[in-house]
């Protein structure tokens, strides 16, 4: 059974990253967002599935495709807003933007632009709580694209070698960019290739929010019960283009369509009931979420900017330049 | 006389060295797009690459010899060094020049030295086509330059065109090349547009160019920073200083007797270069001038660069990380004074 308060935010989650998402898309049509935005449409339910399962100073890593992980794990929406908008108040004081949203304080070790970096920088850290017999689960987020790269696999290899009880979260969205999943795969299903390291594996509906919960869950009671590293892969569907602008032209109507009667946000109201949740408790859900984050994106727009000259923070080495903009 | 983007220009020379030479082939992640979805109209070429630079060689020239490739960048790129000694010209695409890091070995360790370290037997004629360059608001992963990575080893040729003329003819050279060029496109030039000929001839690696003649001030561009160049230099016209603008384009090899000759009438020199300042382009073409025109110097060179720091991406910061045309002029005022 899964406790009431859990659920309650569980749904917050859900509806926050999704009404996030669909709000920053909205406003980069509409003005000038610096930078380039990934979008998690589709995400919603792996993002708030793992992350119910984890503690708030678990540690995890992310990609450029971040906010829903960035929310979920307990990062402030004002920071976040502000950060995609340049802000000194951002959540890496402007330095990262969208693409690099992370709170270390929040158990964020980062948000990596370079597809596959995180895999090995979270097997570090699980290493890290091994050594020192801690106790924290650790849990890398990455995409289907991802595991055909060498740092995927290295940090796979070492992981199972090493008895090291992280978790491999594969978010297998149907596409790496503008390439289909199903042409980039050369086994029948994804998580086929932990074969090659003798690793448990299980695959999840990542459009089911308790499901995703469920299987996390026993997923990392189990590695560490049996040290070892376990690879989640959770299939869904990448609703949102590569990046926003991006023409998804290679995304055909018909199989939109399709992927849509799984939307996790849909799935997740039909199932509310069955959470004992009645309409007014969802209503008043949805209302929330939705106020956090006019709130916070009315916060990004009243933020100040950065100096120019805060560009020279934190660079542990000077090196003498003129510089005279 | 036609006007082409730079990007445009880029596709003109890729197609035409498709077109001569059977051997060439390019592979790269969605440089067509739309793999696994071809039955579908409308996917094919779907992308061209993130910004659309290879638009249309899919369906030109098919799917054997345009390549969409997992992301597996030390994979292809080391394919790339196998196809190019036994007889391909591969042409390999490198989305970000960020993305150096995890296929950086093929090109250090293989690549750069096969013909040297096998005695000369063989040689790798393959060419990276790679995106750098900051000011598009993408982020210290997806900002950076890295021109003197490349450039620091012996066995890499490293090319970085400013306008479209050049990007053209520097890249059916360096499809020619027989040995491994990094071809650098910069993101915030490739919607830039200049005369480009149709049957414009390639233009030899190791020639640079004098893009204004002047007496006062020689300025030393490197790629983008040729436009700020050109924009301090029309300034300072009018109030007569005289500033002539060499762009190198070729960074290994490098023109140097077209640098010194410019140093040599001017005796003031100024560097300009987008990256970070240590061991850059621009230490290096300063330490250069210094030793080899140590007495037509008249003032120590001006070395204009980013900080030493990653590409920030907040706007206020990363406009502050670009050299900017102001540096520039206050740079030449400071060497005219002297
Ligand atoms: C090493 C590296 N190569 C290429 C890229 C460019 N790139 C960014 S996202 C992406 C596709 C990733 O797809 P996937 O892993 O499925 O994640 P998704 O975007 O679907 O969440 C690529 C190729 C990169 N960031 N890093
Ligand atoms: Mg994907």
């Amino acid at each position: 059974m899964i406790e009431k308060e859990k659920i309650n935010w569980i749904y917050k989650k859900i509806f926050t990253i999704r009404f996030f998402e669909e709000r920053i898309k909205k406003i980069a049509k509409e003005k000038i967002v610096p930078g380039y935005l990934h979008t998690c449409i589709g995400s919603e339910a792996i993002c708030v599935g793992v992350m119910a399962a984890l503690n708030q100073d678990d540690w995890i890593s992310s990609t450029y495709r971040n906010h829903g992980h960035a929310i979920a794990k307990g990062c402030e929406l004002n920071e976040i807003t502000s950060e995609i908008y340049g802000r000194k108040t951002g959540i890496c004081k402007g330095r990262g933007g969208s693409m690099h949203i992370s709170d270390f304080s929040k158990g964020m070790l980062g948000s990596f632009g370079i597809v596959a970096a995180g895999p090995a920088v979270v097997l570090g850290a699980a290493l890290q709580e091994k050594i020192n017999k801690s106790n924290k689960t650790c849990v890398s987020f990455f995409g289907d694209g991802a595991i055909h790269n060498g740092a995927f696999h290295e940090a796979a290899g070492l992981a199972k070698l090493w008895d090291i009880p992280m978790i491999f979260v594969c978010e297998n969205n149907g596409y790496a960019e503008a390439t289909a999943t199903d042409w980039h795969l050369n086994t029948k299903e994804l998580s086929d290739i932990t074969k090659a390291y003798d690793m448990l594996s299980y695959i999840g509906d990542g459009n089911n929010v308790f499901e995703v919960y469920d299987i996390t869950k026993k997923a990392i009671n189990e590695a560490k019960q049996k040290n070892t590293p376990i690879f989640l892969e959770f299939k869904n569907y990448r609703f949102s283009g590569q990046y926003e602008g991006d023409t998804q032209l290679y995304q055909p109507q018909e199989e939109i369509d399709k992927a849509k009667q799984n939307d996790p946000i849909k799935l997740a109201k039909e199932n509310s009931s069955k959470y004992g949740l009645n309409k007014n408790d969802l209503e008043k859900i949805i209302n929330e979420a939705k106020e956090e984050v006019d709130k916070a994106f009315d916060f990004a727009d009243t933020q100040p900017w950065p100096q120019p000259e805060d560009a020279l923070e934190e660079v542990y080495v000077n090196y003498p330049v003129e510089i005279n903009r | 006389m036609t006007i082409k983007t730079v990007k445009d220009a880029i596709n003109d020379a890729l197609v035409q060295s498709f077109e001569e030479d059977k051997n060439v082939i390019l592979m790269g992640e969605d440089i067509a797009g739309g793999k696994g979805r071809e039955q579908y109209q409308g996917t094919q070429d779907a992308w061209g690459g993130p910004f659309g630079v290879t638009q249309g060689l899919y369906t030109k020239f098919g799917g054997e010899r345009v390549r969409d490739t997992t992301i597996a960048e030390a994979g292809f790129f080391g394919a790339a060094i196998g196809a190019a000694m036994t007889g391909l010209r591969p042409i390999v695409e490198l989305m970000y020049v960020d993305f150096a890091g995890v296929c950086f070995d093929q090109m250090m360790n293989q690549a750069a030295k096969v013909r040297y370290m096998f005695g000369g037997k063989q040689k790798v004629p393959m060419v990276v086509r790679t995106v750098v360059g900051a000011g598009f608001r993408a982020g210290s992963e997806h900002s950076q330059t890295l021109y003197s990575l490349y450039t620091h080893i012996p066995g890499l040729k490293v090319v970085a065109p400013y306008d479209a003329y050049d990007a053209k003819g520097l890249l059916l050279s360096s499809i020619k090349d027989d040995d491994p060029v990094i071809f650098m496109e910069h993101k915030r030039l490739y919607m830039t547009s200049c005369e480009v000929p149709h049957d414009l001839k390639p233009i030899p690696l190791g020639k640079g160019r004098i893009r204004r003649e002047g007496s006062d001030v020689t300025i030393i561009a490197i790629q983008r920073m040729n436009l700020f160049a050109e924009e301090a230099a029309n300034e300072l016209e009018k109030i007569n200083i005289s500033c002539e603008i060499v762009d190198p384009r070729t960074y290994s090899p490098l023109d140097e007797e077209l640098i010194f000759q410019s140093v040599k009438k001017t005796g003031k020199v100024i560097v300009v270069d987008e990256s970070n300042p240590k061991c850059s382009l621009a230490s290096e073409i300063s330490s250069l001038i210094s030793e080899k025109c140590f007495s037509d110097l008249k003032a120590a060179v001006i070395k204009i660069t980013a900080p030493h720091t990653p590409v920030p991406f907040s706007p206020p910061m990363e406009d502050f990380y670009i050299p900017s045309t102001k540096t520039i002029i206050d740079a030449v005022k400071k060497l005219k004074d002297v």
